[in-house]
Formats: C-alpha cells, structure tokens, sequence
C-alpha cells in the first residue's frame, strides 16, 4: 500500500522545516525520531519543553522540533540552558547537541554543569568528526582513524565521553548506538524524569564524511559496523568503555540521585528573603 | 514457532500476532535502506521507481507477514514509513 498521507508524529516537528537537510544514511534523524517518540510516549506539555542545541548538523534539531527552541552559538548550549532552567526552573530543558560542540568548543561548560548538577538533559550525537564543515579531526575521532585533517591516520587519543561524565558528577549516564532505537528511546524517557544533569550519548552514523575516509561509504555500512562491535553492557565500568574499531561498549553507565542546582539556588534565595525580613 | 522456546506457550491457540498496515510516505525517503535491512521478517524491499528525491524507496513485499514491531518507524531517520494496527473482522 503506497499513498499520501501524515506521519503520526508530524505534531511534534514544525511542517514548514520539512524534510530535513541531513544527509541519506545520517544518524541525526534517527535520534531526533527517538527524541519525539520519548516525547509522544511520555506526553509531554510541549509549553513546557525547551529544546538548546548549538552548532553542527544536529544542531538543526532546536528548529525542527515544534517547541520553545533555541539555536545557540558554537559550544554555548549549556550556557543558555543554565540560564533558561535557573530562570524558571518549571521547564524542562533538553540539549540536543554534537561532540565537537560540547566538548570541543564547549567542554569547559559541559564539566561546570555536570559538577553543579544543573537539572538539564543533554543528548550528544557522536559522529567522530566535524561533519558540517567537511570532516575535520575531533576530539572524538578514534585512534588510527582517517579524516580531512589526518589522512595518514589520527594519533591523538580521544574522549571517552561517558567516562568525562560520569567523573564530572552526571546523575544519569548512558551512551547508545542508533541502532539501538527501542532502548534509546527508554533511555531518553528514563532521563526526561529524572532531576539532575543526564547525559546520553547517541554513536550516530556519518557515511557521507567520516564513513567515506574509512571504508564505511553507505550508512548501511557504518550500521553493521555498530551491530557487529556494540556489546550491551549494564552498569559497566565507564572508565574501560573505550570506543575501539572492534568493541564499542553500550548500556546505562550511572544512575544515582542528587541535589539539583536550581532547587538548592532558589531554597538558599528564600533563605536569605526570610533572614532579611526579620 | 521460534527455536529458542523450547516449551510451547500454553496461550499459544488463544494469542495471534497482531495483523499490520504499512504506510510508506515515498516522497520523504532518502533511499538509506535502514528499513529494508533491519526489518526482522523482512517485510520491504527496494522499489524499482524512483521518488521525488530520485531515489528508490522501499516498497511491501508481504504485509500479512509484519508483525508490528514498528522498528521501521523507530528507525527511520526521514519519518517516511510508519505501522498502524489493523482492525479485522471477527474470526481473524
């Protein structure tokens, strides 16, 4: 049966931003599809959603999400989230953004939050590399790995992004491939729950870029690649999750429970109002 | 039945796999073929037209063998293929 019709979750993106600008075979829509089946599963007010994402080709998500949503500049998204959530701490905030922009340009905001435990959700899409400006070497790129700007292989050792997080205090770690789209989504309506900084990492596919320097030219390749090398591990050491060719360590890393920021901010706030009164 | 249960289910005469429709949105696809590779009963299969977009979308080989597990709607990066449940006629 082949006919014209909606998709049932059209409501949740803006209908003039469609189709989107990712290329065939590119992860970011499936993590934008897992963002809004998380949504739609949860019910969520989308009054009461606020999307931050900052620069790179999944930073395209804050516009084609159909809630308050805001694009911010290269590495800033979890700036201008801390600023929204201690604004009005009723909203819930969500970061879809990419490595290179929160932990290349932004890895000094991304440490600060996850430390102080402000209560927002961030969604890193993993591709390995700079993908909108033509493939260049991240702070993610994995050992002996080709790309515009080490063609004789890369020789500097990359971030274990799960490890960075769960050291820097995240409450909720986890860190999934895009071909894990059931558990991703439980993962992602798990998070949406909790009070605290929540980190997810997405192993997303870049065939286009990354794929096409290592012999990985289809999506369909770089998938398999994710099938073969992911091991689903619960509550694994993230310290020995290193992301090799031949294993990549996926599952929930760290759920524990803390004070958040905002809430202790706005209590110590009506503390002093009171002190101040009397 | 499937080789992994090794007893059989004793709701196995009352319980049926539910029946599916499979609505593909051609004009959306980008050809990436994550549908066609993962679907677990290997329900699509690449078109020989071509869409909007000049690629080949999938297209439904057997609907009744789909099973509703709606992983080609989870997995689609482009929202162009989506499973409701079909509602039969009694004796179905």
């Amino acid at each position: 049966m082949v006919e014209q019709v909606t998709h049932p979750l059209s409501k949740y993106l803006r209908a003039d931003m469609m189709p989107h600008i990712w290329c065939p075979g590119c992860g970011n829509g499936i993590v934008l599809n897992c963002f809004v089946h998380a949504l739609d599963e949860l019910k969520t007010d989308l009054d009461k959603l606020v999307v931050v994402s900052g620069i790179g080709c999944i930073g395209r998500t804050a516009g084609y999400t159909n809630t308050d949503s805001f694009h911010t500049t290269h590495g800033r998204a979890i700036a201008f989230a801390t600023g929204v959530k201690l604004a009005s701490p009723e909203l819930e905030v969500v970061i879809v953004s990419g490595d290179g922009d929160l932990f290349a340009i932004g890895g000094n905001h991304f440490i600060h939050a996850a430390r102080r435990n402000i209560g927002v959700k961030v969604i890193c899409a993993n591709n390995f590399n700079y993908g909108m400006t033509g493939g260049q070497l991240g702070p993610t790129t994995p050992l002996e790995s080709l790309t515009t700007t080490s063609p004789y292989g890369n020789i500097e050792h990359p971030f274990n992004l799960v490890h960075l997080a769960a050291a820097a205090g995240a409450i909720y770690v986890a860190r999934w491939t895009t071909l894990h789209v059931r558990r991703l989504t439980q993962s992602m309506k798990k998070m949406m729950q909790k009070e605290g900084f929540c980190f997810i990492e997405v192993i997303s596919p870049c065939p286009e870029i990354f794929g096409r320097y290592n012999k990985m030219r289809t999506g369909l390749e770089m998938m398999e690649w994710f099938k073969k090398a992911s091991v689903v591990e619960s509550f694994s050491d993230p310290a020995k999750a290193e992301i090799t060719k031949e294993k990549i360590v996926v599952g929930e890393f760290v759920d524990t429970q803390k004070l958040s920021y905002e809430k202790l901010f706005h209590e110590k706030i009506a503390q002093i109002n009171e002190r101040s009164i009397q | 039945m499937p080789e992994r249960i090794k007893h059989k289910p004793l709701d196995i005469d009352k319980v049926k796999p539910p029946k599916a429709e499979i609505h593909i949105i051609t004009d959306q696809c980008k050809g990436c073929g994550y549908c066609i590779q993962f679907c677990p009963k290997q329900v699509l299969e690449e078109s020989k037209e071509i869409n909007a977009r000049g690629v080949h979308p999938p297209k439904i080989v057997d609907e009744s063998k789909c099973i509703l597990c709606s992983f080609c709607t989870a997995v689609c990066p482009d929202f162009a293929i989506y499973t409701t449940e079909k509602k039969c006629a009694e004796g179905c």
